[in-house]
């Protein structure tokens, strides 16, 4: 059993929901992304997505992009992420879109990621007609593979995607890129039960998730709840690493008490 | 041509996509194939092509450039004199009849010279869809004009401040709005790339000019020419009237990419001659990249070539050695522009200058007994500004 599902199972036991918090690699420098995650994990995260910053993010809105441009500006190479994979206290996967994997090598970035102890790896823009390398390459590390889901997939698409997954299956909350929303749509919730339907992986739900009261309402039906932006966001408005991890902090306490069902 | 069901060309093109949009992608290819067979919708698409664009355009013989060209015969497809100016309208109106069909109200679109916003404004117009167009906000200053074009027609200009505020950022920056609206919205990409079936959906509605063209040559002069030439930015124009010429083996075909400051400077657009595989924006290409696969950006004095990508398609043509790829700096481009206009009383876009500036060097290379053709994609009133500042002409 790998770390990540025993954090599922943890979490089941304690009868909530698993908290995953995201941050990109580098933002604002790796060491400060490094003690950022730790300021994650003191507030209760219990699993980490680090981000690989690119150029070109589409699915992801005005605050990851100021994240990923701010990283590449402050000179973060794609062999970063590892470092900051290995210094990650929790179990931890790494979202990357997908020119950066194929530009280290699909099998090169599986085995280091394998290698400085990553789970596994989300890829919001890999098609699963498009991942027979990657297949071959994380079955071979034994990677978790993780797809991301939206409200317009299909049922038929749905259990061809989730058949690809492991560890958990990302379910986007809703039509659109990340960032911070006032309200969770039931489209969520629909996603949510249509996966159920055709897989026993567990379901995550991110995208747009931000306060104590979205988590809280996402827990209920979901097996882990993402957060991302809004993390970004209070480090980009403070003045300080201190201020900035205090409020990370701060944050994962309550959305860590909100996943409790 | 497509080797295999799922968008691919070689090992280039396929879908790079979020989930979210797999279902609107598919939607699309099934519209895309049933509008190919459905004779009515041809019949519909004409029809506007006839009392609207204005096709078939015609064969320009460039006496005069000739001279500057080896003495080669230059015949020019005079894609200029198309309605809006361009190319673009081919794609556009057909794109705008499928959005029509698959019953969407609401067209996005992202452009860099604004040749291809505002023949999305001008569809939006015709056929009475809400329209938003995608500039990054370098070029909305390099283009201005079109700008304005663009708000007469009613269409909305949305300037795209992030990255490099170009081309790659307004598609960027449509792909995000399309994520989030795409049950009422239509993507209509301007060039033969993004994810399937948009590079074999839009060299469809291009290839128009190919098939003129060639029966154009044959009547002409009797004979095929011995080279087609095209500039190439994601390259719509140039497969559009390569296309037809495919399996003329006697035929060479030739993309002029744009060479920015030149290749070996690093300030360039030529995606092919300087660029490495790749994935950019939803289909595998080349794509100018640095080591980390962080897209680089492209540098032209035509805001229409300066992009970071090509097409699929050409990518694969390069590779099996069907089609040849080479630079064209900012200077050679503008001298070919400036020689045309004082030649021929034709004044191209800056884009397609760089075709020009392509055929003064083959003609030379191949000599007097040749004849090229070369696809006249775009006029070049929207330049003015530009050419004026380069030649230092005092507005």
């Amino acid at each position: 059993m790998s770390q990540l599902e025993k954090s599922f199972e943890l979490a089941r036991a304690e009868n909530r929901a698993l908290l995953i918090g995201y941050l990109p690699a580098g933002f604002p420098t790796l060491e400060r992304s490094i003690s950022a995650i730790k300021a994650m994990i003191e507030g209760g995260v219990d699993v980490i997505e680090v981000g690989l910053p690119y150029s070109d993010p589409v699915m992801d809105g005005p605050v990851i992009q100021q994240a990923s441009e701010t990283a590449l500006t402050n000179g973060f190479k794609t062999g970063n992420v590892f470092e900051v994979v290995a210094a990650s206290p929790a179990p931890t996967l790494v979202m990357s879109y997908w020119n950066p994997i194929e530009r280290f090598g699909v099998a090169a970035f599986a085995h280091e990621l394998k290698k400085v102890g990553g789970e596994g790896v989300i890829t919001p823009d890999l098609t699963i007609e498009e991942s027979e390398s990657w297949i071959s390459s994380t079955d071979k590390e034994r990677l978790h593979r993780v797809y991301v889901v939206a409200p317009s997939t299909t049922d038929n698409r749905l259990t061809e995607v989730s058949a690809r997954c492991s560890g958990f299956i990302y379910a986007a909350s809703l039509m659109g890129v990340t960032g911070a929303r006032t309200d969770i749509s039931s489209a969520a919730q629909s996603l949510v039960e249509r996966i159920k339907k055709v897989s026993k992986t567990p379901v995550c739900v991110g995208l747009g998730v931000s306060t104590g009261a979205q988590a809280r309402e996402i827990a209920k039906y979901a097996d882990g709840v993402i957060v991302g932006s809004a993390f970004i966001k209070l480090i980009l408005e403070s003045n300080s690493e201190s201020e900035a991890n205090l409020k990370v902090k701060s944050l994962a306490t309550e959305l860590a008490a909100a996943v409790r069902r | 041509m497509t080797t295999d069901l799922i968008g691919h060309f070689g090992r280039f093109g396929g879908r790079f996509v979020p989930e979210a949009l797999i279902g609107a992608l598919d939607e699309l290819s099934l519209a895309h194939q049933e509008a190919l067979n459905d004779p009515t919708f041809q019949v519909e698409l004409m029809e506007l092509h006839r009392t609207y664009t204005g096709r078939p355009s015609i064969i320009t013989e460039a006496r005069r450039f000739s001279e500057y060209c080896g003495g080669a015969r230059i015949f020019l497809k005079r894609e200029d004199l198309n309605h809006t100016g361009s190319h673009k309208i081919n794609n556009v109106l057909g794109q705008a009849l499928l959005t029509k069909r698959m019953g969407k109200k609401r067209i996005i679109a992202e452009t860099g010279a604004g040749q291809h916003g505002v023949a999305s404004a001008t569809a939006a117009a015709l056929l009475g869809f809400e329209c938003v167009v995608y500039m990054g906000e370098e070029d909305t200053k390099r283009q201005a004009l079109n700008v304005a074009r663009m708000k007469l027609l009613g269409a909305e200009v949305i300037p795209v401040t992030t990255g490099s505020r170009t081309l790659k950022d307004a598609i960027n920056e449509a792909m995000r709005d399309w994520v989030t609206n795409v049950a009422t919205t239509h993507y209509l990409l301007g060039t033969v790339a993004g994810p399937d079936p948009f590079p074999t959906m839009v060299r469809d509605f291009h290839r128009i000019i190919g098939d003129e063209s060639r029966a154009q040559m044959l009547e002409l002069i009797g004979r095929l020419p011995d080279a087609v030439l095209a500039c190439v930015g994601g390259g719509s124009n140039a497969i559009g009237i390569f296309y037809a010429f495919l399996n003329d083996q006697s035929v060479r075909l030739i993309g002029l990419e744009a060479g920015g400051t030149g290749v070996e400077t690093g300030k360039h657009a030529a995606t092919i001659v300087g660029g490495t595989p790749g994935v950019l924006h939803g289909t595998r290409t080349y794509v100018l990249q640095d080591d980390d696969g962080q897209t680089r950006e492209s540098h032209s004095i035509s805001a229409g070539l300066d992009y970071p990508g090509v097409g699929p398609e050409h990518a694969y043509l390069h590779e099996v050695g069907r089609a040849e790829y080479r630079a064209i700096t900012d200077d050679e481009a503008m001298e070919a522009f400036s020689l045309l206009s004082k030649s021929e009383g034709i004044i191209p876009a800056i884009e397609t200058a760089h075709a020009l500036a392509g055929a003064m060097k083959i003609g030379k290379e191949i000599g007097h007994e040749s004849a090229l053709l070369i696809n006249l994609s775009g006029r070049g009133d929207k330049d003015v500004q530009t050419a004026a500042k380069y030649f230092g002409i005092p507005l």
